[in-house]
This record gives C-alpha cells, structure tokens and sequence, in this order.
C-alpha cells in the first residue's frame, strides 16, 4: 500500500496557509479599495482623515472573521439543505450508515450529514477541520448510486475533510458570496437609490463622493468575478486527484468511486441548487460546465475539476494494478 | 565550540521529535484497536435481535442459526483487550463472521422473510457493521504497520527503546474464516 501520510501534512500545512493568506489577501483587497478612495478623495478637495479607508477595512476584517467562523453554515444553507438526524427511508439509513463507516476508514470523528433536495447527483464537503465538518449529497446521487459508488464518494468527500481542502475550499466560498454580495449591494444603491448614473447630467451635482462611490463600484464589479477566477484556480484541481486517491485508500475500491463518476457525468445537467460560488467544493463541477470534458490551455486555467475522463482513466488504473496483485481475475461486472 | 554546540541541540532537538513521533504513533495503533472493539461490540449486540428476528421463519435452519449463536457467545466470552490480545480476539471473530456470511446467505433464499417486518432493515445494519469492523482492521491494520516500520527504520530505531517501542501484531484474516465463504446450493428450493 502506498502511504500518502507525507502527502497528507504537506496537504494540510499547506491548506492551512493559503486560508491564512486567502483571509489576509480579501482585507488588503478592501484596504486598498477604501484607502484608494480616500486618495482621490483628497486629490479633489480637502479630506485630512482617511475614514473611508479605515471603515472599509474594519468592515472586511470583521466579514473575514465572521465569514470563517459561519461559512460551512452559508454553504449549506446556500443549497437550501436539511441535516439528516433521524434517518427515516432506508435510503437514508444507508448513507448515514456508509459516512459512519468512511469516518472509521477514514480515522475521523463522523460529520454530520446534509440532504439537498435536488435530484442531480452531486457531493460535497465543507466545515473548519475533521472535529467539525459536513458532509451534503443530493437526494439524485442517493437515488442512481449503490452502496458501493456512494461508499466511494463519500470516501472522497473524507478525504477532503481529512486533508483540511475543506477549511480552504469553504473560506474560499464565502468570501467570494461576500464580495458578490457587496458588489449586487453597490449596483442596486447606483440603480434603485435614485442616484444617477451618469453624474455629469447635472453638471455640478456629481460631487467627489459619487464619483468614488462609482469608481468603487466599478472597480468591484470588474474586480470580482476575475478573483473569483483566480482564486478558484488557486484552489487547484490536484487535490481532486488526491482525494480520488484518498478514496481508493479508505474503500480500497477504485472502481467504485470509477463507476460512480461514470454515473454522476451521464446525468450531467446542472445541479440547480448549488452556485457558481461553491462550485469548486463538489465531486463534480454543479454547473454543467462542459469544460471539464476537454483539456488544453483553456480548461487548465479556468475550470475548477480536473476534465472527468482523466480521473476516471486514473481510478481504472488503480483498480487494474490492485486487481492484477490480488491474482484475481477482472470481469465487467467489476466496473458496475 | 559554537558547531559542536549546534550540532548537539540539533541532535537533541531531532530525538524530542524522533520520540513524540513515536509515542503518538504507539497512542494512534492503540486507538485504532478500540475502535475495532466499539464495533465488535456492536456486533455482538445486534446479533441477538437478527437472530430472534429470523428463528420462527427458519425453523429448518436451526444448525445454521445455533452456528452463529454459538460463535458469538464464544467471541463475547474472550477476555483479552487491547492489541496483544489479537490472536485471541481475531480467531473468535473470525469464527464469527464466518458464521455470520453463511446466515446472511440463507436468509438470501427466503424472499418472503425478506419481505416480512424489518429483516431488510437488519440486513442493512448488519452488514454495515460488518464493514465498520473491516474498515477498523483496515486502520489498525494500516496505522500498526507505520508503526512497526516506523520502529524498525535508522535512524528512528535508535530512539524505539527509549520510547518503549514494540514490534505490534496485525489483525490477521485467517484462511479457514475466508474459505468459510459460503457455498450457495442452488438445488434446494
């Protein structure tokens, strides 16, 4: 067996640093948007006290903080999911049974478990560290998978929690739903508020402030999406390849987990319940992208999975090299 | 002087972190063990509910059924603990899950038992236990073997005595309990 335990400290130190910087990356972002202002600000006429600046920045360093502590919140209730505490159906019972045995696999505290009711089939993981993390899968993915394929997946969804991509990918989330927040917030002020757009209408009218309020606005609202793009790439799509790996690990059942995508990729239409913003937390990408089919410079930039097929030709290998070991010998029904 | 200095807080630096890496592993194997005891425990607890559950439809069966009970008193009545009782506990419950396998195939054969009250449920349950318990071997299984490399390895085998490091048994599958596999007799029914 391979030990990715070297793989896995480096995994979480690394986790652990980059929600540091993402934190420390979207205050400097609003420091500079507010202390910006405050510059043009005083270009134009007399401004001695930076006060834009500064309650800009406390308003993002009191979003970061608040965004940390109730992002897995955010995401769930983002996706309108409900938590399974008393499992009723035996669809139900299954998964809450199938988390608990990944959870010993895994070696970690058991998360708690959320049902979207949405029937494409989807997954994903989010929370701070393994002594509080979610678990949420669609009620389509309970539906088309058996016990095996939804074994592998939630395998998959542990290895993220275990390898803190979750602390990551959940921070990441949330800060980019503040910033699209604040960003719908300026363009309702500018459009519904009754303040012109255009402040050259009245001449004299468009004081200092509109301007900066638009130069804000504007820069936002380019700004946005593009770091959106950025730091989705930041989150990069190896650790969807570990955590496949990771899965094949705690099932020792590749195929499984090979079968399983087979099956999420067939019924590929959009998982409508989950956002553009917590994309890149699920097993496969919720918006239907077809980016994830092909490779090349494009979709190496800017999807957020790695293109489907190349995972599943890699969970196949792992599931041939593993059967050819054990001497037995491979049948189709092996692939499910 | 100033090298010899640094050199030897290194070497002292790197056997505090030889030693803690050690001992969390000795605490994780012990761990991982009482995690395969939570749910042998289980086991033996919903054993008895299956059993009752299947007794009035399988009268027929009876050597079946008194095989798996008779293989779980045995296994609950094994008073080792802790992973150096291994050898005791994994041949009991090996016994037992053999036991088990075969029940679970002859209740295959009856689809009107299946159909009747909550077999289906037990079903379920059991045979989620039966994986909680594999996939708990598996992590002992996994974090005993790091471990026992870990001990064995220069330059960590130097520090293995002062830690009290010792070589830590596998949870092994034994032979007859996997030939024990069920043999499905089509000709019956």
């Amino acid at each position: 067996m391979t030990s990715p335990d070297g793989n896995l400290f480096q995994q979480q130190e690394a986790n652990r640093r980059r929600t540091t910087w993402l934190v420390i990356g979207f205050v400097l972002f609003f420091a500079w948007l507010g202390f910006g202002g405050d510059y043009v600000w005083s270009l134009q006429s007399h401004h001695p006290f930076p006060w834009v600046g500064l309650v800009l920045t406390t308003v993002a360093i009191f979003t970061a903080w608040h965004t940390y502590k109730t992002g897995p919140e955010k995401v769930l209730w983002a996706t309108g999911a409900h938590e399974l505490i008393d499992p009723q159906t035996d669809a139900e019972r299954q998964v809450a049974n199938v988390v608990d045995e990944m959870a010993i696999a895994a070696g970690i505290p058991r998360p708690r478990i959320w049902i979207i009711p949405d029937e494409d089939p989807n997954a994903f993981a989010t929370g701070h560290d393994p002594r509080d993390s979610h678990i949420a899968v669609t009620r389509g993915l309970l539906r088309i998978c058996n016990r095996d394929e939804l074994q592998a997946v939630i395998a998959h969804e542990l290895g993220h929690v275990k390898n803190l991509d979750v602390r990551l990918m959940t921070t990441l989330a949330a800060l980019v739903g503040a910033v699209l927040l604040v960003r719908d917030g300026m363009g309702r002020t500018m459009r519904g508020g009754g303040i012109p757009l255009r402040g050259a209408r009245k001449g004299k009218s468009a004081g200092p402030l509109l301007a900066i309020l638009l130069a804000l606005w504007v820069i936002s609202w380019i700004l946005a999406p593009l770091v959106t793009q950025l730091l989705a790439l930041a989150v990069s799509r190896r650790r969807e390849y570990l955590a496949d790996a990771m899965s094949a690990q705690f099932t020792r059942n590749p195929l499984a987990l090979a079968s399983a995508l087979e099956k999420i990729e067939g019924a590929a239409a959009p998982t409508a319940s989950i956002k553009s913003g917590a994309a890149h937390l699920c097993i496969c990408d919720p918006l239907g992208r077809r980016l994830t089919n092909s490779e090349g410079w494009l979709a190496d930039r800017f999807a957020t999975h790695p293109p489907m097929s190349m995972r599943i030709s890699r969970l196949k290998g792992m599931g041939y090299a593993q059967l050819k070991k054990e001497g037995g010998s491979f049948t189709s029904s092996a692939l499910g | 002087m100033w090298v010899l200095l640094i050199v030897a807080v290194i070497a002292v630096l790197w056997v505090i972190a030889a030693y803690n890496g050690l001992i969390s592993l000795k605490n994780q194997t012990v761990n991982a063990f009482k995690q395969i005891d939570v749910q042998l425990k289980r086991r033996h607890d919903l054993i008895p509910n299956l059993v009752n559950a299947v007794k009035g439809a399988m009268d027929f069966e009876r050597s079946t059924l008194e095989a798996v009970i008779q293989a779980r008193n045995q296994a609950v009545k094994v008073n080792a603990s802790g992973p150096e009782g291994i050898k005791q506990i994994s041949q009991a419950e090996n016994a037992l899950s053999g036991a088990l396998s075969r029940l679970l195939v002859t209740v295959e054969r009856y689809p009107e038992l299946k159909a009747t009250g909550n077999i289906g449920q037990l079903q379920e349950e059991l045979s989620s236990t039966e994986n909680r318990i594999a996939f708990a071997r598996q992590l002992y299984n996994d974090t005993a073997t790091q471990y026992n490399t870990k001990q064995q390895q220069f330059p960590t085998t130097l520090v293995a005595g002062l830690a009290h490091a010792e070589h830590t048994d596998l949870w092994e599958i034994e032979d007859q309990a996997e030939r024990a596999v069920p043999q499905v007799d089509l000709s019956r029914r």
